[in-house]
């Protein structure tokens, strides 16, 4: 178990330099500081996520997905920070951190069909499709969906389909996903949504603010059917000291 | 050095009207200000911008204590161009503000946003500075009438604040901003007349036209793009239907035909059915409410049995509801849907109960109309204390937004519906077996819900209930909790039924009388089962120590105290600064650090602008005015600066349950209060010229005793108004308000201009350094009265104003050799 761990941090250290070699990326050294932020980020927060670290393929994705290019060319300067970017149109990417978190939470798989409510830079459409086969995204407003399929497109991504409209009936024609995610907050989960994800599927939900993510809603949809959330903090907290269960 | 008043060849005419209109002006565009900002920003943030805007009068202090002499010099000319600027920008620097790009959420991200924010400060300083320039350059000039220059300063100003609530209802918020402007130049074009000045009309009259001809596109709000409204606007083929301005908000309506609108908070997992077509209604461009289309088929209402707040009826068949809160009507839907013979529904502000009830009442199926249901426009606890009772359910609705609630922008707003005193009264209203009911967001780690679970133990304590853990239900889904006070012990059948509605909707139970611990955290899983524990513990025998421990502010909040949004503790703040960047920001509780921050830099800005001009002051002084000690100047003038608002602002408070409505109780309190000071004020003018005031050191005594035993009668009485003065028709209870207020005033009209007239007998050029200590007073004293009765309460804001009065005798700004013989008194 030690030396998996270790190697898992070699492998994870050792992923942006690879990557940046075979691509000779100028934003290479800046992707390999954000998976460190991130790594740190985990560590931190471990007690909410029950683990140490997040599954190593997200950390792959994070570490070659270019996310520069999914930010306006003023705001470019911090497409590598740990933190929201605005992006236009009273939309942001995410933060890393939190993109990350919302993918590990899903557990992906190679071959899983994926929906994505919230297509906004189309960031997190792109992790996706690295770690999984399908990916169906839906984008209410036209100009940032325009937007984000040329540059899906400009990227290589052929794994993604991207439809402009209301994603409250989901995408029923290529239902049902192995995995729902909400990219911004939503009142309530669509019924339908629900009626999509197969038994076994997992949809996240962040809540909060466009800049700061206060919660992740995790519903998990058992094989027989029943639905079963978990709202996981993204900091470490604990509101209660003292013995008092 | 400018000339004694004796010396000085005036106008025959003193330019009363002016100073009136620009101070009626400028407070009307202060409370237009807080308007504005809420709407294109958020209310704290508007909150901290205005309050150091007003810092512009402090500034404009150390600016006439620097050129006071060639200003007074040309005195017509300085005061009317000062007039005519203040006119310009109040409406221009608004115009320009609302073009910097600050994004208060982005403060923790990036470091540009606190250029920008400083940038709005200063620009919205400007109109304030100009308009504190007129009135300061009126009452310098005219320091031997000084007190009906003030006089008149507060007349105006009493005005102003009454008519800008007036002319919130009657025009958008934005013309009203072009009116005031015009107001500004208006008062300019008085004081041309007032002090035969006829040239300047020459260059007034373009700026009118100019105001005037402001092209359209300038004069259009522009909102934040991560408000609700904002983002709704987005949608395809979405629009605003209407609009409707108040003091209250800014109420718009949107449809979207092409993406319908679908809010539904707190909806179960297991629903199956979607909300009906709705209308988005947003306040101040965000904090959403809807209207839902209704045309009489029950069944389109179904998703409103899929909500926490359904769980009372299945409990009990309810025949008598009261909403608290109607809003868009959502919660009357929900219970003609569960069959209520009887609804009455309560909705403060008139202008939303109008667009549900006759604006849109075609798509919201007549709702308030239908039989049985009745609209009341009222204070919800007004209205409780006076209705018939008996209702098996009473029902406050959740209101606010999530992300309002969870950031912690009520922090400051005071709130009178989840207070003990207010439980208690609600509970009283109830039938044998009936339930009152309250829906909260849930927000991680819990607060909330948590202090209101405190509140209602605390409000059956009240009621002489013993045991009310057995008479407490909790339950939550992923998003909402609701809360369940019944007014008798809950049966074992009640809590089988309890747990088959949550079962069947995927809510999970968190307390109910005899609940075990492992049936708390089931469906809708935690890290730990938070709720359950905080809810045992709070029940348990040591809830002092659970409170204290507890990482959040859970103590009930209370009408003394109504601030049940402070959730702050300055202990966890450290561990929170430490995962701000990891979404630990919003635990904050931003509302209350946003007050700190602007009462800090309120301090630091006053500082340099009272102590610059000290510096300044003592390389130019000359023996003459050297008499008056510095420290006397700055003890007297900041003393009654804190003390007049510390007063104003707990009054208003105080007398709010009372008057039953908040546009009542600022109308009525801070009108009454300026106008009677400005009658107390122009009482001492007339006496002074008459020559029986002496050097104003008995008058001043006794206005002070007269405060201090008028307040401490208030402050012993005010919380015990019997009931059947508070039952008197709305006339009646302004008039006894007016009536209690108007000697308080009076009284406190008299000192300040009492300090400013020894000034100008003994040392002229301190007066305008009495004017910017004044202004930084104000400012800081708003900032603290509100600080202290978080944490002490109203009644402790009202006896440190006293207090400060008192204190004032020691400090009368005269000379040291008089000294002496003040101390007597």
């Amino acid at each position: 178990m030690f030396y998996a761990r270790q190697l898992y941090w070699l492998f994870v250290g050792l992923l942006p330099m690879l990557t940046s070699a075979a691509l000779g990326d100028e934003y290479a050294q800046a992707r390999q500081r954000l998976v460190e932020d991130i790594q740190q980020d985990v560590r931190d927060t471990s007690l909410y996520l029950d683990k140490q670290a997040l599954d190593l393929r997200v950390m792959t994705a994070i570490s070659s997905v270019p996310r520069h290019e999914f930010v306006p060319a003023a705001q470019r300067a911090y497409a590598y920070e740990n933190r929201p970017v605005p992006i236009g149109y009273g939309q942001t990417i995410s933060q890393p951190y939190i993109v990350a978190l919302m993918s590990d939470l899903i557990k992906p798989r190679a071959g899983d069909r994926v929906l994505e409510l919230g297509t906004g830079s189309g960031y997190q459409a792109a992790i996706l499709a690295e770690l999984t086969s399908e990916v169906y995204s839906i984008e209410i407003i036209e100009e940032l969906g325009k937007q984000a399929a040329g540059t899906l497109s400009s990227l290589g991504y052929d794994n993604i389909t991207l439809r402009i409209g209301d994603g409250y009936y989901g995408w029923e024609e290529h239902a049902p996903f192995d995995a729902i995610v909400v990219t911004a907050a939503a009142s309530h989960v669509p019924p339908p949504l629900v009626a999509q994800l197969k038994p076994g599927g997992r949809m996240v939900i962040p809540v909060g603010s466009r800049f700061l993510t206060q919660q992740l809603v995790l519903i998990e949809k058992q094989a027989d059917g029943q639905l079963v959330t978990r709202q996981i903090l993204p900091v470490k907290f604990v509101p209660l000291t003292g013995g008092h269960n | 050095m400018c000339r004694s008043p004796g010396d000085t060849i005036k106008p025959q005419r003193l330019p009363l009207l002016s100073v009136a209109l620009v101070s009626a002006t400028a407070l009307a565009y202060e409370v237009l200000l807080m308007r504005l900002f809420s709407i294109i920003q958020w209310h704290h943030f508007a909150y901290m911008i205005i309050s150091l805007a007003l810092l512009g009068y402090g500034i404009s202090g150390t600016f006439l204590t620097l050129l006071q002499g060639p200003l007074l010099r040309r005195f017509s000319t300085s005061y009317i161009i000062n007039l005519a600027l203040f006119g310009i920008t109040a409406t221009g620097c608004f115009l320009f503000a609302q073009q910097i790009p600050f994004n208060a959420e982005e403060l923790l991200w990036d470091k540009r946003q606190i250029v920008w924010l400083l940038s709005t400060y200063l620009l919205l300083t400007v109109p304030f500075f100009f308009a504190a320039n007129a009135i300061g350059l009126a009452l310098i000039y005219y320091r031997s009438r000084l007190p009906r220059i003030y006089a008149a300063d507060l007349l105006g100003a009493g005005l102003g604040s009454i008519g800008i609530l007036v002319l919130l209802f009657v025009v958008m918020p934005l013309q009203a901003l072009t009116l005031l402007g015009l107001l500004g130049v208006g008062a300019a074009l008085l004081a041309v007349w007032e002090l035969q000045q006829k040239k300047a009309i020459i260059w007034l009259l373009p700026l009118v036209l100019g105001l005037l001809l402001l092209p359209d596109n300038w004069r259009t709000l522009q909102i934040s793009p991560y408000k609700g409204l904002e983002q709704t606007l987005l949608l395809s083929d979405s629009r605003i239907i209407a609009q409707r301005s108040s003091p209250l908000g800014l109420l718009t309506v949107v449809e979207s035909p092409t993406i319908p609108l679908r809010h539904a908070p707190g909806l179960s997992l297991n629903a199956t059915t979607e909300p009906p077509a709705q209308l988005a209604v947003f306040t101040d461009g965000d904090g959403l409410s809807v209207i839902s289309h209704y045309q009489g088929d029950r069944q389109t209402l179904a998703h409103f049995d899929q909500l926490t707040s359904a769980l009372p009826y299945h409990l009990l068949p309810v025949k008598r509801a009261l909403i608290l809160g109607a809003g868009g009507g959502g919660d009357v839907l929900q219970a003609v849907y569960h069959d209520t013979a009887v609804i009455d529904a309560v909705e403060l502000n008139q202008q939303f109960a109008r667009l549900v009830s006759t604006d849109y009442a075609d798509f919201a199926g007549h709702i308030y109309q239908a039989p049985g249901v009745t609209l009341h426009v009222s204070e919800a606890r007004s209205f409780a204390s006076r209705s018939p009772g008996d209702y098996d359910l009473i029902q406050v609705s959740l209101l606010d937004s999530f992300s309002a609630s969870a950031s912690g922008q009520h922090a400051l707003s005071e709130n009178h519906i989840y207070t003990i005193e207010a439980l208690a009264e609600f509970m009283q209203q109830l039938a044998r077996g009936g339930y009152l009911s309250i829906t909260r967001w849930i927000k991680l780690p819990p607060r909330d819900t948590l202090k209101l679970f405190a509140t209602a133990i605390a409000a059956l304590r009240t009621s002489g209930v013993t045991a009310p853990g057995q008479q407490l239900i909790l339950i939550r889904g992923w998003q909402t909790a609701t809360l369940l006070i019944k007014n008798s012990r809950i049966s074992q059948e009640e809590i089988d039924r309890l747990r088959e509605f949550c079962a069947a909707r995927s809510f999970d139970v968190a307390y109910y009388p005899g609940i075990k611990r492992d049936e708390s955290n089931r469906v809708n899983r935690l890290r730990e089962s938070w709720f359950y524990d905080a809810a045992s513990a709070l029940l348990g025998d040591d809830p002092d120590r659970f409170l204290h421990d507890y990482k959040f502010n859970l103590t009930p909040a209370s009408d003394e105290q109504p601030y049940f949004f402070h959730f702050f503790k300055w202990r966890t703040l450290p561990e929170i600064l430490q995962l701000r960047e990891r979404g630990g920001a919003p635990l904050a509780n931003t509302g209350y650090l946003v007050l700190v921050a602007t009462l800090v830099q309120a301090i630091i800005a006053s500082l340099l602008l009272v102590l610059l001009p000290i510096w300044i002051y003592r390389q130019r002084i000359k023996p003459k005015t050297r008499s008056v000690p510095g420290s006397r100047v700055v003890g007297y003038f900041l003393l009654l600066g804190m003390a007049f608002l510390f007063i104003e602002i707990a009054f208003i408070h105080k007398l709010l349950l009372f008057l039953h409505h908040p546009l009542y109780a600022v109308a009525v309190v801070l009108s009454s209060f300026l106008v009677f000071s400005g009658l107390g004020s122009a009482w001492l003018g007339h006496m002074q010229a008459k020559g029986r005031t002496g050097d104003g050191r008995r008058l001043l005594f006794r206005a002070v005793v007269a405060i201090v035993v008028l307040g401490t009668l208030y402050l012993l009485a005010l919380g015990n108004l019997p009931e059947q003065l508070t039952t008197l028709p709305d006339a009646a209870r302004i008039l006894i308000s007016i009536s209690l207020i108007a000697p308080l005033a009076f009284c406190m009209g008299m000192p300040f201009p009492l300090g400013l007239s020894r000034l100008a007998e003994y040392a002229p050029d301190l007066i305008p350094w009495a004017w910017a200590i004044n202004g930084c007073a104000s400012v800081i004293s708003a900032i603290l009265a509100t600080l202290l009765a978080i944490h002490l309460g109203f009644s402790t804001v009202i006896a440190a104003a006293l207090v400060l009065y008192a204190l004032v005798l020691w400090v009368f700004p005269v000379p040291r050799q008089k000294w002496t013989e003040v101390s007597r008194y």
